[in-house]
């Protein structure tokens, strides 16, 4: 009889079970697949025996950047919290990143003033209101679980003149973590805005595994048990009371049962009769491409880390038409997260929106096919973005979003999750709790921060 | 346990799960969470290391008598005597 079984070991679910298993809980993990992660993960490709790579899947970056020391932060209460030391993050700044439309590019950095200046520099009219929109959002207490919603382009459209600002403080905000199309609640933007525009970028040495390697050493040993390659099937409810969970190799009794699969995920799999609430699989997927060369881009050449791309009159955040919408993009250059080390291969990931029914519709030759076309478009977009890069594509990879759900077990390959959330983490059944990307909190650090706080919670304050 | 004990548990306590704070100049009688960089998931994890190592429960309704050091010697040592 374990105290808590957690189903998935992404971020959401190891920081949960370093927390419970921290203060003596038995808790075990169930994770589908052969890995950790989830929808941070990382995979390999073999093209003859001595050419392995890793590829790195989920975030471009790391947001919520603090430097050693700084107290009061998002990631600094992680790392309290997990008792986890700030160097072993081994963390690398971005150079910047940039938001780039058609009439305007806005550069960024973790440093705020560079935003500042340039938003002083394109929006000259608009300058003053952007200051005071941005000392509403640090005044703002976005953690208040009692706040109703509040549509984030008409509150920001009436701050701040100009159209194509608004889409163009909105789109990485909504493109690193909104489940809904368009638009926004001001809560999550001040959470976001917060993370990437004030805190910022920042990239472990060794991508995402620095990170799993982290927390999956520190959940063993606190006392943790992970089983990979062990799905679990169903959630065993009785009287509306959690049992266990059924996994192929039989029931498992618990306690407590914290799902990191998602809400129409988990929902889906609860074994008795119980009304739930509706639950939609999330409108929003994605293409990516991987792109290995031959050598790194030259810093004179290109020196950002990542690209918020647009090239249509409007920002359209939205599960495209189309296979896919080649109108926006972002554009991520790993190697410019330590741009001093310059020789080796170089590596360059591009992000489409994509329409994961039209994906799933296709015939396997078609399929193979329309990914060579993704290919296409995201190697003519490094030529846009990067004219004068001479480099040779020596490997490459593309991923769509039936790839995404076959992996990450997500619906429709949302990759942030349903439209409707457990803010609070909780289910109509007793001891059934949601965390991760459906209890609400994005991202790397969100979500580690999500599965702390529930656990806190309803694993440890619950109790006593 | 003496009086002085029971505050070097607390405070051996808050050194483990805050390693950054300077701990050498803590006020008896302002509130911990004013003089450091505590929240409510710091208090948390100060009630979790007294009952892990020392078997000492604080019921969620009593958290807030430990809001200073002063407070948290005068509420606990009773509970180590015991």
């Amino acid at each position: 009889m374990y105290d808590a079984v957690i189903v998935g070991a992404g971020m959401s679910g190891l920081a949960a079970g370093i927390r419970l298993a921290m203060f003596d809980k038995k808790v075990c993990i169930f994770e589908k697949h052969s890995i950790p992660g989830g929808l941070n993960s990382y995979y390999r490709r073999r093209r003859e025996p001595l050419e392995e790579r890793k590829f790195d899947v989920g975030l471009h970056a790391m947001t919520n950047f603090i430097r050693k020391g700084e107290k009061g932060k998002p990631f600094s209460k992680l790392l309290k919290q997990l008792r986890l030391d700030y160097d072993s993050f081994q963390l690398e700044e971005q150079s910047h990143s940039k938001i780039q439309f058609p009439d305007a590019i806005l550069k960024f950095s973790n440093d705020f003033e560079l935003l500042k200046s340039e938003v002083a520099r394109f929006f000259p009219d608009d300058y003053q209101n952007f200051l005071h929109l941005v000392e509403t959002i640090v005044q703002f207490n976005e953690l208040d679980l009692n706040a109703t919603y509040q549509s984030t382009k008409e509150l920001l459209s009436q701050r701040i003149k100009n159209p194509q600002l608004v889409e163009m403080i909105m789109c990485p905000l909504l493109i690193y973590g909104s489940a809904w199309e368009n638009d926004m609640d001001f809560s999550q933007f001040v959470i976001m805005f917060k993370s990437i525009f004030l805190e910022g970028f920042a990239r472990p040495r060794g991508g995402v595994r620095t990170i799993l390697e982290l927390l999956t050493k520190k959940f063993l040993e606190v006392g943790g048990e992970i089983k990979y390659r062990t799905p679990v099937e169903k959630i065993i409810v009785e009287n509306k009371k959690i049992k266990g969970v059924q996994t192929p190799n039989g029931f498992v009794e618990s306690k407590q049962v914290f799902s990191s699969m998602g809400l129409p995920e988990t929902y889906e799999r609860v074994s008795e009769g119980v009304r739930l609430p509706m639950a939609p699989a999330g409108p929003l997927s994605f293409t990516e491409t991987i792109l290995f060369y031959d050598k790194k881009v030259p810093l004179e050449q290109f020196d950002s880390t990542i690209v918020f791309y647009n090239n249509a009159s409007q920002y359209r955040y939205q599960r495209p038409s189309s296979l896919y919408d080649n109108t926006s993009a972002v554009f991520c250059a790993p190697d410019n997260y330590h741009p001093n080390q310059r020789d080796g291969e170089g590596v360059l990931r591009i992000t489409y929106m994509a329409n994961y029914n039209l994906w799933k519709s296709l015939e396997r030759e078609v399929y193979l096919q329309k990914k060579q076309e993704v290919l296409a478009d995201s190697i003519k977009l490094v030529n846009t973005l990067i004219p004068d890069f001479d480099g040779n594509v020596t490997f490459s990879d593309v991923f769509s979003p039936t790839t995404i759900e076959r992996y990450t077990w997500h619906k429709a390959g949302a990759v942030y999750g349903s439209t409707e959330k457990s803010r609070a983490g909780k289910t109509p059944i007793e001891n059934l709790f949601i965390i991760g990307t459906d209890q609400g909190f994005v991202g790397i650090v969100g979500s580690i921060l999500s599965g702390i706080s529930i656990s806190n919670l309803y694993g440890l304050m619950g109790e006593s | 346990m003496t009086t002085q004990d029971v505050k070097q548990v607390v405070i051996d306590i808050i050194a483990d799960i805050a390693p950054d704070e300077d701990l050498s100049v803590i006020k008896e009688d302002v509130s911990l969470r004013e003089q450091l960089d505590l929240d409510s998931m710091d208090f948390l994890d100060i009630v979790m290391e007294l009952r892990k190592r020392h078997r000492v429960e604080v019921p969620a309704d009593d958290y807030p008598r430990l809001a200073t050091l002063a407070s948290c010697v005068e509420y606990l040592t009773p509970k180590f005597i015991q």
